[in-house]
């Protein structure tokens, strides 16, 4: 039966057969929603390819081109790249010198910010989730309700304290202070997730590790973690998400040099003066997404693996 | 053998020992006490540092020799999330025992009257009931429809079809988005104007349409928002529990004929519960933090603040910290009891079937 594998096979579609698989018509349906769901991020991306008049104009126009002359023109724009250039160097007033914004140093200050905290929580987090998972403290539930209440404040009510100590220390406005910060705001869920993630575990086949010799670092590299690999991928990524986006404490705690895109966001909407400049606003919106986006994608495979390998469950 | 008997039995208090951590911790708080008085603080702050890494690593040592994995696998995490959480917690409830506005430099002990006049001032107490339930609503109807439109997308992409992962991607996209954009770009959406909606609308009624004319249509337009962004991640979850059902399982059934409505709740639920769980707990500590959104959408008008906004208000703009403090304590006490409620009834589930 190998030669049965059609084109489409080829291109990656499953057979739709045997339980759980669903044909074309599903896929119709899932586009359909999909679509609808996805629709103000499109036309988030669209505005970021208007001149400001065409973001404002009633009725709103959606096409970038009339499809040879199928749409009326009242609903046509011209695509323009002029808001991907203005992200990174523009002239702020009418008819002034083009100046760099700085952008370009803002999503490096991101990647390198967000990267490197949610990797930090990450390798920290899956630690103390193992300890708490396999070998439970006096008091295990209080820590980790504990840990999950640091979680609950409001954050404004955390960053007083925070900045103050930063200032005394001299933390505030570099990169590991805010590194520092958003690690700690990250270890409450990862520690949560990868521990519900060790939970799902069989005992059974660590314990046949151990007879056969293993060192408990060994069960723990060897057996356990390859076994939450896909916990670890979604972790990373809600952590990524959520790191990425996060506007109070970057917006309290960074310096000129090491402000991060949400906070210069906030700022290009607040300093526009004429209102909002929604052609700009939507440019660095769409650059912004583009990394994280392309994350999840690639880590996606194991996201939807999720916790498949439970044979022997508990 | 011999090694395992050495390593049960501790130091000597005076002996000079990697793993004598009681030794390291009388040292470390010595030294730290007399840094604190003698050098300037941004110096002894980095002094006291040093000494919390040397009795840290003594504790580790310990633990490595004596097996305490539990200790020495947590031990990282306790110590990072002291550092930037419990401290600045502590500090901050210790902030709310005293009259302290970080516009000036005075500062003065007040015991518990911060608390007081939030709890029975003319003014101040019925706008925290009115910021109460508003939070108290907001909370039940955002997590309620996250979990909702959460759960039907997951059960949409819980089978194998062709393009799959692309529309998957599509659907959780507005979860990256950033609040900034997202709220900036509903109001977008809902202006009464060039808004999306509104235009659509217009079309069909042949009348303006305003939504943020009354609190219904504030309450509807903030909701939206917010669970259209963060439905994804309750799909995620439940998707993460519904494809690690085993599929022998629904083969056995379809073979037994079993009804898709008890297939569902004996073979399905079972494994999603304790993700579902999770979702709910998260998107509702979320919910109950809810802020930004409001901000960028309402700016608390049409009787939608929420008591987290209203924190931001007082500490940030009004800049009476301690009051602010004192205001998130009572939240907090709030929110442990609904919680512990929470997990209690989630234990009693577990443990009931």
């Amino acid at each position: 039966m190998a030669s049965t594998k059609t084109i489409w096979e080829r291109l990656g579609f499953r057979k739709a057969s045997g339980v759980g698989e669903a044909g074309w018509s599903h896929t119709l349906f899932a586009t359909f929603i999909s679509f609808i769901y996805f629709l103000p991020v499109l036309i988030i991306i669209i505005t970021s390819f208007k001149l400001q008049n065409d973001a404002l104009s009633v009725p709103a126009k959606f096409f970038p081109t009339s499809f040879f002359g199928l749409i009326p023109d009242q609903y046509v724009f011209t695509p323009t790249l002029e808001n991907f250039t203005s992200v990174f160097s523009r002239a702020y007033t009418n008819g002034g010198a083009v100046e760099s914004t700085g952008f370009d140093r803002y999503f490096f200050n991101s990647i390198v910010i967000a990267g490197t905290s949610v990797l930090l929580a990450l390798v920290i987090g899956t630690l103390a989730a193992y300890g708490f998972s396999r070998y439970p403290l006096k008091g295990n539930d209080t820590y980790l309700f504990v840990i999950l209440t640091t979680r609950m404040l409001p954050a404004i009510v955390v960053i007083i304290p925070i900045i103050l100590m930063f200032r005394i220390v001299g933390l505030s406005g570099s990169y590991l202070g805010i590194i520092f910060l958003y690690t700690a705001f990250n270890l409450p869920f990862t520690i949560w997730m990868m521990k519900s993630f060790f939970d799902e575990l069989s005992l059974d086949v660590e314990d046949a590790a151990r007879i056969d010799g293993s060192s408990e670092l060994g069960v723990f590299f060897k057996v356990c973690l390859p076994q939450v690999v896909a916990g670890l991928a979604a972790t990373f990524v809600f952590g990524l998400i959520l790191t990425w986006n996060e506007f109070l404490f970057a917006l309290l705690l960074t310096g000129a040099d090491t402000r991060t895109v949400p906070v210069a966001m906030n700022q290009a909407v607040a300093g526009g003066g004429i209102g909002v400049l929604w052609g700009l606003l939507a440019a660095i919106e769409t650059l912004f997404l583009i990394p994280v986006f392309l994350v999840t994608f690639f880590l996606q495979n194991h996201l939807l693996r999720g916790v498949t390998f439970g044979t022997v469950k508990r | 053998m011999t090694t395992a008997v050495l390593q049960t039995s501790s130091p000597a208090f005076t002996q000079l020992a990697p793993d004598n951590w009681k030794l390291a911790v009388v040292a470390g708080l010595g030294i730290s006490i007399v840094a604190c008085f003698a050098l300037p603080p941004n110096l002894s702050f980095w002094v006291v540092g040093a000494m919390a890494v040397l009795v840290a690593m003594a504790f580790v040592v310990n633990a490595y020799r004596r097996h305490y994995y539990g200790g020495l696998l947590v031990s990282p995490a306790v110590a990072v999330l002291v550092v930037m959480n419990i401290f600045p917690l502590l500090w901050s409830l210790g902030l709310s025992f005293f009259a302290y506005q970080s516009s000036q430099q005075s500062i003065r002990f007040v015991g518990l009257a911060n608390y007081v006049k939030l709890l029975t001032d003319d003014l101040k107490a019925p706008e925290l009931w009115a910021n109460l339930t508003n939070t108290a609503m907001f909370t039940m109807l955002t997590v309620s429809v996250q979990m909702l439109i959460g759960f039907l997308l997951a059960v949409l992409f819980a089978k194998q079809f062709p393009l799959r992962r692309y529309l998957l991607i599509l659907v959780l996209t507005p979860m990256m988005l950033s609040v900034v954009a997202v709220g900036v770009f509903f109001s977008y959406y809902y202006d009464p104007t060039f808004g999306v909606i509104s235009q659509v609308i217009k079309a069909w009624t042949g009348e303006q349409f305003i939504l943020f004319s009354n609190k219904t249509g504030a309450v509807a337009g903030i909701v939206f928002a917010d669970a259209w962004m963060w439905s994804p991640f309750v799909m995620l979850l439940v998707l993460a529990g519904l494809v690690s059902v085993p599929k022998y399982l629904y083969e056995a059934a379809s073979i037994d004929r079993v009804g898709s409505w008890r297939r569902f709740w004996t073979i399905t639920f079972p494994y999603i519960r304790g993700l579902l769980m999770l979702a709910l707990l998260f998107r509702t500590i979320e919910a109950f933090k809810m802020a930004d959104l409001i901000i960028l959408l309402t700016k608390g008008g049409n009787d939608t603040m929420t008591i987290s906004y209203h924190v931001i208000r007082i500490a940030n703009e009004q800049n009476k910290t301690s009051e602010g403090a004192a205001l998130s304590y009572l939240l907090l006490f709030v929110v442990i009891v609904l919680t512990n409620l929470y997990l209690y009834i989630a234990n009693r589930r577990s443990q009931g079937n």
